[in-house]
């Protein structure tokens, strides 16, 4: 099942549990693999949890939930769908998948990237934070379904819309709630009373269009898009209002 | 005398090891659905539900079948669980007193090793007796009858009650539950199932999943903080709760509201996870007056607290989240057939080329419907007819 090629491993994931296929992956990173694929992947849970080598795994089929869960350096490629809690809580790495994701993605993560080429589920980017060098990013090709940003504490979150037709708004409701840190750049319209109380609107200035173009031209090389005609639209800034909205809230 | 209403049995008197178990995570669901009424083997959605093992914990699996039973459409099929043979007796008395038995048998089960201590399962084809009162219907004389046997005092319990189509539950892995039973050997059009991760009640035979009556079912990944309103709510209606878990009381809601207080579905999707008021607010004035008479109306039957459910009856699977989506549902189309599960993985496991594959809004039903032309039919009507 196990094919070797200098240092490409194949493994036919059919059938086998969960860890049984991540105690694969780190025999194979142990033994100097740099890049893997997984064929026939069926919802294998925490697919690259507790990896920390600057490995290409490819992925052929449908993840589990929590795909790269505390991933720490790894880039992951999935050529399919990424389930619930994609990227949780990961440190360092990408994440790149060309359909869609479901809840949670990149909860808590505190560093590393995430590029859904097409849409995501609820809750993305929950709790996503930030400190110093370490910045987590997701890049959503698609739309959003309800708490984009949801208690946002750090990180950046860019939302293309790419499949939204002309006048129509994300799906996306109470974007931001709690959010306290980080930003969201949004391509396409949110109507304000689906924005979280904490979250303010603003014009993108010079540093936040090199952001924004830094991470769409990576997008748009991965999945075949042109940048310049993603970045010609008009984009908004979604901040935090305040950076401890709540402070007052236990003090006595 | 027999029959005297009690609401709820002590269960520690039943066979049960594992009422000191309170994990919090998650339950799978799985339906599948050919809109053409092709009925098909549930060997598929065994798998499926299989590859979310993880997701349950062994303390409960089960399956519903629509269409399985051509040879008694026309007859009410009562699938009951014993839990000892004094209970048969009786409660079989009960059955040849209140209805036609037109045919009984046992469940047919395999010995495996997974399963132990199984109760006893039978069904009964049957027919209400003729000159019910006018203003009962023979649902209602059903649905009666089935509050009457699982409030009673003996150990009956009933799994399912509608025409053509059956509930097959119990204590184990789904998979150990399809075994089983030989679930191999049914043909159905619509499958739904369950495997259970049991968060605040017992695990035994009568909680595991799909909860039923007459031919509605429902499979739930959730809690139902509500259920004490809910359930009081339903008592007025004369629905009994009687099996010690949540989900119960959506089985009976959704009687209620569809069958006897005819209401459309798209209306009981907003009853049990209504909008929110400030989202009320900004609907045109129509809507709004509208919303506003359910959630007036309805209030007590609003579901609080996390759920993704599948709901089936006769040509109909829905899927519905809470509002907030706290529980994942994933929505499958390959040709007529249509899956809902609680992992994109598993559906794909059994149609890996589906056309359409993506997660409905919370509160946002998604309506499996037959389609008008639908016939219900064997995949293979040639070989059927030979293998017999």
């Amino acid at each position: 099942m196990t094919t070797m090629s200098e240092t490409i491993i194949k493994i036919d994931s059919t059938g086998v549990y969960y860890r049984d296929l991540n105690a694969r992956l780190r025999e194979a990173i142990t033994n100097g693999a740099t890049k893997i694929e997984l064929q026939n992947v069926y919802g294998q849970r925490y697919i690259g949890t507790d990896l920390n080598q600057p490995v290409e795994i490819e992925i052929f089929g449908t993840p589990g939930n929590d795909l790269g869960a505390f991933m720490n350096g790894p880039r992951i490629i999935i050529h399919g769908s990424a389930q619930d809690g994609c990227g949780n809580t990961m440190n360092e790495g990408e994440i790149i998948v060309h359909g869609r994701a479901g809840d949670t993605v990149g909860l808590s993560a505190r560093g590393g990237k995430i590029y859904i080429r097409g849409d995501v589920g609820y809750r993305a980017g929950i709790h996503m934070k930030e400190y110093q060098g370490k910045k987590p990013i997701i890049v959503i090709g698609g739309t959003a379904q309800d708490f984009l940003g949801e208690y946002m504490a750090g990180g950046t979150i860019i939302l293309l819309g790419l499949k939204l037709k002309d006048g129509q708004d994300h799906l996306s409701r109470y974007v931001g709630t709690g959010m306290h840190g980080g930003v969201i750049y949004v391509r396409g319209n949110i109507p304000k009373y689906h924005l979280g109380r904490e979250v303010g609107v603003a014009k993108l200035n010079e540093k936040d269009n090199a952001v924004l173009k830094e991470h769409v031209t990576v997008f748009s090389g991965l999945f075949g898009f042109n940048a310049d005609d993603i970045l010609k639209s008009n984009f908004i800034k979604l901040y935090p209002r305040w950076l401890r909205p709540y402070g007052r809230l236990y003090a006595y | 005398m027999l029959f005297e209403g009690k609401s709820m049995k002590n269960l520690m008197s039943i066979n049960n090891t594992y009422n000191d178990d309170k994990v919090i995570d998650a339950c799978s669901i799985f339906g599948a659905m050919d809109r053409s009424g092709r009925r098909f083997s549930g060997e598929g959605v065994f798998k499926a539900v299989a590859n979310m093992h993880d997701r349950g914990n062994g303390l409960g699996g089960g399956f519903a079948a629509y269409g399985l039973y051509p040879e008694h459409a026309d007859n009410y099929a009562l699938h009951l669980m014993y839990l000892s043979i004094k209970s048969k007796l009786e409660t079989e008395e009960f059955l040849r007193e209140h209805f036609n038995v037109v045919w009984q048998e046992e469940v047919p089960s395999r010995k495996t090793a997974a399963i132990t201590n199984p109760p006893l399962v039978w069904r009964y084809f049957v027919d209400v007796p003729q000159g019910l009162p006018e203003n009962q219907s023979a649902d209602d004389y059903v649905v009666a009858r089935v509050m009457e046997i699982n409030t009673s005092d003996n150990d009956s319990f009933v799994f399912s009650s509608g025409k053509n189509m059956a509930v097959f539950k119990g204590v184990g892995y789904p998979e150990e539950i399809a075994e089983y039973f030989k679930l191999e050997q049914y043909k159905a059009y619509i499958w739904t199932a369950h495997g259970r991760f049991p968060t605040n009640t017992v695990a035994w035979w009568g909680g595991a999943h799909p909860f039923s009556i007459l031919d509605w079912t429902v499979v739930h990944n959730g809690e139902i903080s509500s259920y004490g309103i809910n359930r009081r709510y339903l008592e007025q209606f004369g629905y009994k709760c009687t099996m010690y878990t949540d989900t119960e009381v959506i089985a009976y809601a959704v009687d209620l509201l569809l069958r006897k207080h005819n209401l459309p579905l798209e209306i009981v999707a907003r009853v049990l996870a209504a909008p929110f008021w400030d989202e009320i607010e900004r609907m045109p004035e129509k809507e709004r007056n509208l919303m506003r008479a359910i959630r007036q109306t309805y209030g007590s039957l609003l579901l609080n607290g996390p759920f993704a459910v599948v709901i089936a009856h006769s040509g109909e699977m829905i899927g519905l989240t809470d509002r907030i989506r706290l529980r994942p549902l994933t929505v499958g189309e390959k040709d007529d057939m249509l899956y809902l599960s609680s992992e994109e993985s598993a559906i794909r496991l059994i149609s890996p080329d589906l056309d359409n594959a993506w997660s409905p809004m919370g509160g946002e039903p998604v309506i499996g419907k037959l389609k008008p032309d639908a016939q219900i039919h064997l995949e293979d009507e040639k070989e059927e007819i030979v293998s017999r």
